[in-house]
């Protein structure tokens, strides 16, 4: 399977402090790679890393085989990458339409996607002149996850989406990025294991900044000792 | 209407009342009062033209353009330069008519402030973004050049407007009052310019983008928007308006080196009070300073307390901050 991004040890920095040490990450075309990790450990740096928004000073970031070093964060998205925060980044004062409109990159955009988005959230159809700041936390992420499907995005990177949100949010969420993996690539941010278990393909566990393992996800499911050591469940 | 707006709402209507209330008492005809609330309303509609840029740029861009002020001073030069004979642009000659000169003035003013605006944020101020000291100081400075350079062309003498054209020259009676159409023109700009920005920022796309950019810039950028462009498209305009700002104000207010200090510390104020980068705060805070300082020059008449006008704006910039210290329609910047 070709991949449609390549990380290859990249180094970065914030305020002086080398955060990331060396992170090798290859998401496949059409499929679901889940970052795993303790608190701290990159996983959201390296996310940043790919949109730019904390650049690598060293390594370098294929995405389509054309890479992504010394580009700005708005041209990264606008070849294709969608990028859903950690914490939603929702504007909370635009309207759940406004939120939605904001992202298209070409006239039309929202139209044309929006019978898919409003078959994988209903919710946000109800809810589509209320302001983002008054939408509960899970509503808040699968209206981020929304605004990324809204242009024609090849790759996504999500950031714990399950963070904060009730079992049957996360389950409802999860079920809905499978889903989107059969037109998308995904490379997932999850804490909890058990949930990016389900979901991904493969996996790359970054610890202290750098990728110590990576592989088949049904391999780590069977390698209880990595989890633990990795990942401090079993 | 959530708390804090109904508490911003009655704080409005407490000063409107106010203000109102000390004009009525002032004023001992129906007529002097109306002149009072009008020109309120012209300092007030020439104020929301600095201080709108001044708080539109804040909230996007969080930097505090203390040139801001030097864009209306230039602006009222080159309106009244272009307007009257004997200047560097002496268009006279080829538009005899004043009426119609008035209106290339005034788009030449425009076109003045938008190129300068342009310029100071491509060339001077985009490497400052991460650095909110240099950018003040950078900003103050253009205003001191900006300054000394307007003397240098047209020198330290205040120019008063001689050059009288249609809507200058006319007055309309109202209560046995005479009152200016010119005052009432410039209201009527006000208002439309008003109505626009708010339309422009509720309804256009630029507008959305704009609004989300005062929350959030990265996800903004993230989403595939080139921010900067963005910036650049929001301080010329923000330029351009005060320009416009001076070269309405100058047919009244005529042309000198102090209106651009003048108009910057009460544009501050009104931006402060409205709550910084709130736009509907700016339009608000405008109107009242605007009444404030004209209730403040009617009550000063023939007292000795001859610098209440210049005061006023902080004095109720004080008052709002006691009640609400993050303006009228302050977020939690």
């Amino acid at each position: 399977m070709s991949a449609i991004l390549e990380v290859r040890d990249i180094h970065t920095f914030i305020g002086g402090f080398h955060i990331l040490e060396g992170v090798n990450v290859t998401v496949p075309l059409g499929s679901i790679t889940v970052l795993l990790g303790r608190n701290g450990a990159g996983k959201t740096t390296t996310l940043r890393s790919i949109m730019g928004l904390t650049p690598p000073a060293q390594g370098s970031i294929l995405f389509d085989g054309h890479p992504l070093k010394g580009k700005t964060p708005y041209a990264i998205a606008q070849m294709g990458i969608g990028y859903v925060p950690e914490h939603r980044a929702i504007f909370k004062e635009l309207t759940v339409k406004e939120n939605l409109q904001i992202a298209e990159r070409k006239r039309g955009d929202l139209a044309r996607k929006a019978d898919f988005i409003f078959d994988l959230f209903p919710d946000l159809n109800r809810l589509i002149d209320l302001p983002g700041g008054n939408l509960s936390g899970g509503q808040q992420q699968m209206l981020a996850v929304a605004r990324a499907l809204v242009p024609d995005n090849r790759l996504l990177l999500i950031d714990e989406p399950s963070e904060g949100l009730a079992p049957v949010i996360i389950q409802h969420l999860m079920s809905t990025i499978a889903r989107l993996a059969e037109t998308t690539s995904v490379l997932l941010v999850e804490q909890n294991f058990r949930v990016a278990s389900r979901l991904a393909q493969q996996y790359v566990i970054i610890d202290e900044g750098h990728s110590a393992v990576s592989g088949q996800m049904s391999d780590l499911i069977r390698d209880e000792a990595l989890v633990q050591r990795y990942l401090g469940v079993a | 209407m959530s708390t804090t707006r109904r508490s911003s709402v009655l704080a409005i209507l407490a000063i409107l009342v106010f203000l109102i209330g000390v004009a009525f008492i002032n004023s001992n005809s129906l007529g002097n009062f109306g002149i009072t609330l009008l020109s309120g309303l012209f300092q007030g509609m020439l104020l929301f033209l600095v201080a709108s840029g001044l708080s539109i740029v804040f909230g996007l861009m969080d930097v505090l353009n203390l040139a801001q002020g030097s864009y209306f001073m230039i602006g009222a030069y080159v309106a009244y330069d272009a307007q009257h004979s004997g200047g560097l642009l002496d268009l006279t000659s080829v538009l005899p008519d004043p009426n119609l000169r008035f209106v290339v003035a005034v788009a030449l003013a425009v076109l003045v402030g938008s190129a300068l605006g342009y310029a100071l944020e491509r060339g001077l101020l985009r490497p400052l973004y991460a650095r909110p000291i240099f950018q003040l100081v950078l900003t103050f400075g253009i205003s001191l050049v900006a300054l000394e350079l307007v003397k240098f062309i047209w020198t330290t003498t205040p120019y008063s407007w001689t050059e009288l054209f249609g809507v200058r020259e006319s007055f309309f009676e109202l209560f046995g009052q005479r009152f200016s159409t010119y005052r009432l023109f410039v209201v009527g700009i006000g208002l439309v310019l008003i109505v626009t920005i708010a339309l422009l920022l509720r309804r256009s796309r630029i507008g959305i983008v704009i609004r989300a950019g005062v929350e959030d810039r990265e996800m903004v950028q993230a989403l595939g928007i080139n921010v900067r462009a963005v910036f650049t498209l929001v301080f010329t305009l923000g330029c351009a308006v005060a320009a416009l700002g001076g070269a309405i104000a100058a047919p009244f207010l005529g042309a000198s080196t102090t209106l651009g200090n003048v108009f910057l510390l009460q544009a501050i104020a009104v931006v402060v009070l409205g709550g910084m980068g709130s736009y509907e705060g700016t339009a608000v805070g405008s109107v009242l300073v605007g009444l404030a300082i004209a209730v403040a020059q009617d009550t000063a008449i023939g007292t000795a307390f001859a610098a209440l006008p210049s005061i006023t704006p902080m004095l109720l910039l004080v008052l709002v901050l006691l009640v609400r210290p993050s303006g009228l329609f302050g977020g939690s910047r």
